[in-house]
């Protein structure tokens, strides 16, 4: 009998997995894919501070190492069942069967997959990406940075709000970190193609951390970012492969048109389908946004409906890199307290 | 050619393709938290200029960042140049500075050096 299984091997679930070896327990981690460090893996810098997200990434492989954590790579779990005494089994893709006292959901979010806003183009133009494959893009430059379709880009337009706020992909709620990702993402191409005109086109602008809000005005002020208020409607092609945004200026009242060589739009954050099968398998209580349901938003936020059963990160809801660490920690501790009441 | 008396409507579109951005770039090299500015309008919601005539400064800020500047010629000289939208603005642009580069930049544009 394991002290705590640890589903998910990205921050949250490496963090969750420290501290509570840190505070003496035995800890499993399983994760779906051949590497720890989830999502992380696949972006190039972060935000407020533009700093790397491999310094991140290498910082949690090293203290995986220190501690000789105990992960099972490449192994999904398909079920999380509640015993009778209390305990929890656990099955997964492979043939084994983890029996724990606790469990810990650090299953993280889904992009979501902007091609069911059809109307933005995306896998269609050339020249549309999403803002996780310009972080690839980035991650892997080598020389100039060319759009798709080869080109040195002289416009570049970011839509933010793609699955988010949008009702007709099914997706009421805000996922809070795209707003800051496109600032940072518009300076940073401002940096490396300073000749470009660069537009965010928002609904409302959430810079809701510390930093966020001086980053924004860097960009309007140092870098000169055009911040344009109404939502994308539709996106065409130009013979010549550059594209045609059509957007209200809501604040001029005006319907524009802006004609750019490469469109990122800004992708939101979404339930992953494990946490379908969570609820499935074990009656786990999710919001109306799909994520799990806290026991409490204000006091108990690592807690769900069932008793032994914890979260941490972003299974609850859209989250930074700093507030996934800290509501990491935070789930260490109140699963400590958990055990030692038990 | 005759003319038949019809008249087609000008386009309301913006078109970013064709703005004129001579006066908003002069301005901008000379105050450049300019264009800082959030259009949260507390700047209007101050104006004594604003409070009797159409005179909006809001508004003014986006038409000349769309490159309007005969509009602009007609509103400037609305303004009283109180400063008290300097005092109210949340991002500290320096407003009323701006309103004397508008003035600048526009008879600057009359004699074509920009």
């Amino acid at each position: 009998m394991i002290d705590v299984l640890i589903i998910g091997g990205g921050i949250a679930g490496i963090e969750t997995a420290c501290s509570l070896q840190d505070l003496g327990y035995e800890t499993v981690i399983v994760e779906k894919e051949r590497t720890i460090g989830g999502h992380l893996n696949n972006w190039d810098t972060l935000f407020p501070t533009h700093r790397p997200a491999s310094e991140v990434l290498e910082y949690y492989t090293e203290e995986t190492r220190k501690r000789a954590l105990t992960i099972y790579l490449n192994t999904y779990v398909t079920s999380i069942i509640k015993l009778d005494d209390g305990t929890f089994e656990v099955n997964t893709s492979r043939d084994v069967i983890f029996h724990s006292k606790t469990v810990v959901i650090a299953s993280g979010y889904s992009l979501f997959n902007a091609e069911r806003k059809e109307e933005y183009g995306y896998k269609i133009y050339d020249n549309v990406l999403t803002s996780a494959d310009l972080e690839k893009k980035l991650k892997t430059l080598n020389g100039e940075f060319k759009t798709p379709t080869d080109k040195v880009p002289e416009k570049i337009a970011f839509i933010h709000c793609v699955g988010s706020r949008d009702e007709k992909s099914g997706n009421h709620y805000c996922s809070k970190l795209c707003c800051v990702t496109a600032v940072k993402q518009a300076i940073h191409m401002k940096q490396i193609c300073p000749q470009a005109d660069i537009f965010c086109c928002y609904m409302d602008l959430r810079m809701y951390g510390p930093g966020f809000e001086e980053m924004y005005r860097e960009a309007q002020e140092k870098y000169h970012i055009q911040f344009i208020r109404g939502r994308l409607s539709e996106v065409g092609e130009n013979a010549d492969g550059t594209l045609q945004l059509k957007v209200e200026d809501t604040l001029a009242a005006r319907p524009s048109k802006i004609k750019v060589d490469m469109l990122v739009l800004m992708v939101g954050m979404e339930s992953p389908q494990s946490t379908a099968l969570f609820k499935e398998t074990c009656g786990l209580q999710c919001a109306p946004n799909r994520f799990i349901q806290p026991n409490d938003h204000h006091i108990g936020s690592n807690k769900t409906n069932i008793d032994g059963l914890f979260t941490a990160g972003t299974s609850i809801g859209p989250m930074s890199i700093f507030d996934t660490i800290n509501h990491a920690k935070a789930s260490a501790i109140t699963i400590k307290n958990y055990l030692s009441r038990n | 050619m005759r003319n038949f008396g019809f008249t087609t409507t000008k386009s309301r579109t913006i078109d970013y393709e064709k703005i004129d951005t001579r006066l908003i770039s002069y301005i901008l090299q000379n105050e450049p938290s300019f264009n800082a500015c959030l259009s949260c309008g507390s700047c209007t919601a101050i104006c004594s200029a604003g409070n009797l005539t159409s005179f909006n400064i809001r508004k003014l800020s986006l038409q000349i960042r769309l490159g309007d500047i005969e509009n602009t010629k007609l509103e400037i000289d609305k303004c009283m140049l109180c400063g008290k939208c300097l005092l109210e603005c949340p991002r500290g642009i320096n407003t009323r500075n701006v309103i004397m580069l508008i003035k600048k930049g526009l008879n600057i544009i009359d004699k074509n050096e920009i």
